[in-house]
């Protein structure tokens, strides 16, 4: 076989090579979705984050603006500390409300943000001062057991 | 019976010398590769005319393949997913299977039996009908010439291979799931490229694949160059190239998983 059909091959095989990998990267996986250019970051406290894993997605109104980037316990005050990576073009007002949800009745949680009023916008670094924890089944259900036995019979 | 407790444990001596001595010439081998690789890749259209032959020739096996295992795990994962009532989820499990572990897993197999395989019946042939030898008379390093540019054409084209697999498969997968069963394409697509991460998935299979190749080159023109020089020892390498690689493509793929995979 000569040369020239040899690398004519050979730069076939290449060729599809690299369509199979750039399929891979961007129509199976999310590198054209969500791989933000330009991130910032900010950080939020909470009590409990449930289920909330590293990578997890940041939503404002449904749409994901960002990623968790880290999530550390202090242990001076015995909270979590969670850094997001926000999408730089998404700015978001001083008192914005983060709160751990759940997607689905069983699915992954999420860090869901809640514009506020304020003119002022949270800067690289802020710590995001409202937040609420994830519901954590377990405490809901004793609550209700609570409640329900509180009652008590008196009720009836 | 001393006298076979002695022969017995002889004999066990030997085999442990043996196989310590043919691992310190497989690394020195690695090495002596890795220096003559310089020389060869001056002359490139060897490494050229191996990718050729390992990559270019197995293209067939790998994209039927590819496609019958994303064809059947489409309809496996149909089938399990949808008792639970998320056959939309089909997408996210072909793709992550796929990527991670059968994509490299698969085609690094199918690659050790289809090209390493060849490559070391080829080199132990030479070396059966003494033409190292007479290289090495002609002032032709074997080295550079003949074992580099196999290797290095496995390397590259194994990482290719198994992107190409999964590609494929991801395709089988679409079309059992969307276009015979009817699982929404929307959903499908959304899915998958919602819980696939490009470094986390896609790279670390590429990662694994890469491994995969360095590993399988090695073997095969390992074992080719150190066959015995008869028909038997031939076969008996080829033999041994194909067994080792697959244990060592199951083995370093475990070793890679719980690097890549843990905890997250």
């Amino acid at each position: 076989m000569n040369r020239k059909l040899l690398d004519l091959w050979v730069g076939f095989f290449v060729a599809i090579g690299i369509a199979a990998l750039l399929f891979l990267a961007l129509k199976v996986g999310n590198l054209s979705a969500s791989n933000f250019l330009e991130t910032y970051q900010l950080a939020a406290k909470f009590d409990n984050i449930g289920g909330l894993k590293v990578r997890g997605p940041v939503k404002s109104a449904g749409v994901v603006v960002g990623r968790v980037s880290e999530i550390r316990f202090d242990p001076k005050t015995y909270e979590a500390v969670v850094t997001l990576n926000i999408d730089a073009r998404y700015q978001f007002p001083k008192d914005t409300f983060a709160s751990i949800l759940t997607s689905g009745l069983l699915g992954e949680q999420y860090i869901g943000l809640d514009a506020g009023g304020d003119e002022k916008m949270l800067k690289v670094g802020d710590l995001i001062a409202k937040t609420q924890s994830a519901v954590v089944l377990e405490k809901l259900i004793s609550q209700f057991m609570f409640n329900k036995a509180s009652d008590g019979p008196d009720k009836k | 019976m001393a006298k076979r407790i002695v022969s017995v444990v002889a004999g066990l001596g030997r085999r442990v010398n043996d196989s310590l001595q043919r691992l310190g010439f497989a690394a020195r081998f690695f090495v002596m590769l890795l220096v003559y690789s310089g020389q060869s890749f001056r002359r490139i259209h060897l490494t050229i005319r191996e990718l050729f032959f390992s990559g270019v020739l197995s293209l067939l096996i790998i994209l039927v393949s590819g496609l019958f295992v994303g064809l059947v795990l489409g309809l496996q994962g149909y089938e399990t997913l949808q008792r639970y009532g998320s056959s939309e989820a089909l997408g996210v499990l072909v793709a992550l299977s796929l990527t991670r572990e059968l994509g490299p897993v698969i085609a690094g197999l199918l690659f050790a039996s289809r090209a390493g395989s060849s490559v070391t019946a080829e080199i132990g042939l030479m070396k059966a009908t003494e033409q190292l030898t007479a290289m090495d008379m002609m002032a032709v390093n074997p080295m550079a010439r003949i074992v580099a540019p196999r290797f290095w054409g496995g390397v590259i084209s194994m990482p290719l291979l198994a992107a190409m697999f999964s590609a494929m498969g991801v395709f089988g997968g679409y079309l059992i799931g969307v276009v015979f069963i009817g699982v929404d394409e929307g959903a499908f697509w959304s899915q998958m490229q919602a819980s696939v991460d490009f470094h986390h998935d896609v790279l670390n299979g590429v990662i694994k694949s890469f491994v995969f190749g360095i590993a399988v080159s090695l073997i095969a023109v390992f074992e080719g160059y150190d066959s015995i020089p008869t028909a038997e020892g031939v076969s008996r390498a080829i033999t041994r190239t194909v067994v080792n690689s697959a244990l060592a493509i199951l083995a370093l793929d475990f070793v890679l998983t719980s690097f890549m995979f843990r905890g997250i």
